[in-house]
């Protein structure tokens, strides 16, 4: 079946990155289809940690990260939903010497791009958060860094994308791939046959499948962010808060609940959709989280989640045009820190599909990087569990 | 090589079927550890009363006083042959290990084989105002009386369908209550029709009969085919308003209220140990796929209610079988014992649990009817304050959700400290009538550790 399927831009995977590129496709008067083998926003965009943090990222992510920060900014404006985006600030703490020149590095590096970051000594670190624990020497904090709530944002994304004319279909995998021409034809089990000029692989931890169909093999490598979440209690922790090791990544809701994710990521099962919880790891984040918050250590932790992301070898994400098929965009490996640029990239993406060109620098995100050996991250053996399958 | 006397077996709870199975596991020269999160063995039907407490049981348990006074006494002997563990939360499981917290401190308890005997839960279906204060399931009223010999109110109204309104009313006379009424949802005409499935253990439904009897000639009012309208009062319960089958509205003053459509298994636990499950349509619920024995996985057993809702005798006989199952599968070869008493044990368990399918029937839970009834301003989950209003707005939103997981993600409903136990049958009701789609389509909220509340502080440092 072909008929009024026809697009300009076929979107595979339903995340947060997929379905913003369909909604700024849409916005520029493109007929945009976008198909989930689930439901939007169902993995990685739906279950990470939630932060919009600005503080503390890779250099040559700033222009992007920056632009998306102020999307982040209008979000009711571009989609008509709040999401619980909470412009809370962020913490960042040193606990030595050493990881105070790394807070200082990374400062450094976030106020070259004009980030207003504002260095904080103990004594005044336990005036202004005195729920904080002894042993912080250094902190940064950046009033611009936000949250917002990931469970919600992707379906709200999905239906203003809709309401601008993207045509969404869930539950629904994509088969195959043909090249006609310059154009592709997408199949899908349902047995449908979409012919598009434009194709988005946005298709998260699934998405190397799709690029090695057009011969542009990644390392790409599962692994889950586990989580947890305490009983609500009365609001205290306004920003959130990250220790340089990240073993304590936590935020509290306006509502009361603390969230606590750290390192390290854990192994997943993208076959079975599965992405289990060692009871391990949940204890070692309540130990962490009860010796930095002291106050915490009498409530209890309710709930654990985890998803399954893609994460690739240097820990940057893949964005941008394909290196060998014309038409083809990828957005996939983001490395758990997909959030926060997540509408940055669909509006890249939608710039590159209708204008050829953006003004956002990508090129250390390119795919072609992977035709040679890439430097592997240090962050590989100290954030991950060893048995992912990194 | 895995020998008997080395197998590290792990039992949760010390109810009926968790004492038997520790039983039989012992006297074939296993020394079993029975992890329960009681203050004392018992489980919940034959808890004990707290030390210094002189309560009679005889009085409370009437015609099962025999079999309470029975398992307390073996497992008074059993105990030195066992490795009890009581006050021990079993939070989580995973690779062979049992994450247990007792006193303030988490720790793991490896094993070989496990055999979960978690029980049951109340099972609740909301009404208007049922989050008052002086609202109690009927197994939690049950237990306050039990353990504490305490009362929830002077003047009660037992509401709900399920056997236990009638047993509760009782006990609860027995100690001074005044029972203002019995409100059964089921009809009268249900009940008879359902009345041939109740043959399989017709001396139980005889108990249930006789204590309907002994209500009746108290002259306790007593109310079939009612639906309950609202539970009201300004900070505490003071009245139950609630429609006869004919129409006609009632109020009934009252200072408590106990409520409940029966019972449904704790599954959580068995879940996190690799069980599957199945849609009962019976139940309405979903339920561990087990063999006739008890087996849901190599190395993993269930026994008791947590398996299937069958009652004490039912936990009982299955304690024994699952433990006899979990021997033979570590001995490899086939005891005299087990040859002679398994066959005998599977008739039993099947036949009690073929009387609850008919109790079901006898006390129907609201189902899909009572769910659309519901209004929208009912507060269905208590944890996170989500109305019923909250799920039919979620569904009906442009790419809403169908899945009641994928519901709780976007209403909270489900998320908090009860992690959906209180509001997951009424959950997947809802969603299922509003989305008008088959109760099995939607699934079951999937269970996450930790099974219940774990304080951080109870975690050490990493190794």
């Amino acid at each position: 079946m072909t008929a009024g399927r026809g697009a300009d831009t076929v979107v595979v995977g339903g995340g947060l990155v997929g379905c913003w590129t369909a909604f700024f496709l849409a916005r520029r008067g493109q007929r945009v289809t976008l198909v989930d083998k689930g439901v939007v926003g169902a993995q990685s965009s739906g279950v990470n940690f939630g932060n919009l943090r600005l503080q503390g990222r890779f250099p040559g992510q700033y222009p992007l990260s920056l632009r998306a920060q102020a999307l982040w900014e209008d979000l009711p404006g571009l989609i008509g939903e709040p999401c619980e985006y909470d412009r809370c600030g962020h913490l960042y703490l040193a606990m030595n010497d050493d990881e105070k020149r790394k807070l200082d590095g990374y400062a450094e590096v976030s106020a070259s791009y004009g980030l207003d970051i504002e260095h904080v000594g103990p004594a005044a670190l336990q005036q202004r958060w005195p729920w904080l624990g002894g042993k912080v020497v250094a902190a940064t904090y950046s009033a611009r860094d936000a949250t917002a709530n990931p469970r919600l944002v992707t379906p709200a994304v999905a239906r203003a994308a809709r309401r601008a004319g993207a045509t969404i279909i869930e539950n629904t995998r994509v088969t195959e791939i043909e090249r006609r021409g310059d154009d592709f034809l997408v199949r899908t089990e349902a047995g449908d046959d979409i012919p598009c000029r434009s194709l988005v692989n946005a298709a998260g931890a699934w998405a190397a499948d799709i690029a090695r169909w057009f011969g542009e093999d990644t390392p790409l490598f599962p692994a889950g962010p586990p989580q947890f979440v305490t009983e609500p209690f009365p609001y205290r922790i306004v920003p959130s808060v990250q220790t340089i090791d990240g073993t304590v990544i936590m935020r509290q809701i306006p509502r009361g609940n603390v969230i606590l994710a750290g390192y390290p990521r854990t192994a997943v099962d993208p076959v079975g959709n599965r992405a289990p919880v060692p009871p391990a790891k949940t204890l070692a984040g309540m130990y962490h989280l009860g010796q930095l918050v002291p106050m915490l250590r009498d409530c209890h932790v309710i709930r654990v989640w985890s998803g399954i992301e893609g994460y690739l070898p240097d820990m940057l994400p893949v964005i941008g045009a394909s290196a060998g098929t014309p038409g083809l965009f990828h957005a996939f490996g983001f490395c758990g820190h997909g959030f926060q640029i997540g509408p940055g990239v669909g509006l890249c993406l939608s710039e590159l599909i209708v204008d050829g060109s953006t003004a956002t620098p990508l090129d250390p995100f390119a795919i072609s990087r992977f035709d040679r050996p890439v430097a592997v991250s240090e962050k590989l053996g100290r954030e991950f569990d060893p048995r992912t399958a990194h | 090589m895995m020998t008997l006397a080395t197998t590290r077996v792990v039992i949760i709870g010390a109810g009926p079927a968790g004492i038997r199975a520790a039983e039989t596991l012992a006297q074939a020269g296993l020394r079993p550890i029975l992890v329960d999160e009681g203050r004392l063995p018992g489980g919940q039907g034959y808890r004990r009363p707290s030390a210094g407490l002189a309560l009679d049981m005889d009085a409370l348990l009437g015609t099962q006083a025999a079999k309470y006074r029975a398992l307390h006494a073996r497992f008074a002997e059993l105990a030195p042959a066992i490795d009890y563990r009581p006050e021990t939360l079993a939070w989580a499981v995973h690779e062979g290990t049992l994450h247990v917290a007792r006193d303030g401190a988490a720790a793991t308890l490896p094993f070989d084989a496990l055999l979960i005997a978690a029980g049951a839960a109340d099972r609740v279906f909301p009404v208007k105002g049922w989050t008052l204060p002086g609202v109690f399931t009927l197994g939690g009223a049950q237990v306050i009386l039990k353990d504490q010999g305490c009362l929830i109110g002077r003047r009660m109204v037992f509401l709900g369908s399920s056997p236990l309104l009638s047993l509760a009313a009782l006990q609860y006379r027995q100690f001074g209550a005044d029972v203002a009424a019995i409100c059964d949802t089921t009809p009268l005409r249900e009940k008879l029709l359902a009345a041939p499935a109740l043959a399989p253990a017709a001396a139980t439904a005889l108990r249930g009969l006789g204590y309907l009897a002994r209500l009746r000639r108290d002259g306790v009012p007593m109310f079939s085919g009612t639906t309950p309208l609202a539970i009201e009062g300004r900070d505490h319960v003071e009245a139950v308003r609630f429609r006869l089958g004919d129409g006609e509205e009632r109020v009934i003053a009252c200072d408590a209220v106990a409520f409940g459509y029966g019972l449904k298994p704790e599954t959580q636990l068995a879940e996190l140990a690799g069980a599957r499950f199945g849609y009962d349509p019976v139940f309405r619920l979903w339920g561990p796929n087990l063999d006739a024995d008890g087996r849901a996985r190599p190395g993993l057993y269930l026994a008791g209610d947590c398996a299937a809702i069958g009652g004490a005798d039912a936990a009982e006989a299955s304690g024994t079988l699952a433990a006899l199952a979990l021997l033979a599968d570590l001995g490899g070869e086939v005891t005299h014992r087990e040859r002679r008493d398994m066959p005998r044990l599977r008739r039993e368990v099947a036949r009690y649990r073929s009387f609850q399918k008919g109790l079901a029937r006898a006390f129907a839970w609201p189902g899909s009817r009572g769910a659309t009834a519901i209004a929208d301003e009912v507060e269905l989950c208590r944890c996170e304050n989500v109305t019923a209003g909250d799920i039919r707005a979620a569904i009906a939103a442009d790419l809403g959700p169908v899945d009641v997981n994928r519901v709780k993600a976007i209403t909270r409903c489900g998320m908090g400290r009860c992690q959906g136990r209180m509001c997951g049958p009424a959950l997947q009701e809802i969603a299922a009538a509003a989305s008008a789609r088959p109760l099995a389509e939607v699934g079951r909220l999937r269970g996450q550790a930790p099974v219940k509340p774990l304080a951080i502080g109870s975690a050490a440092a990493p190794a």
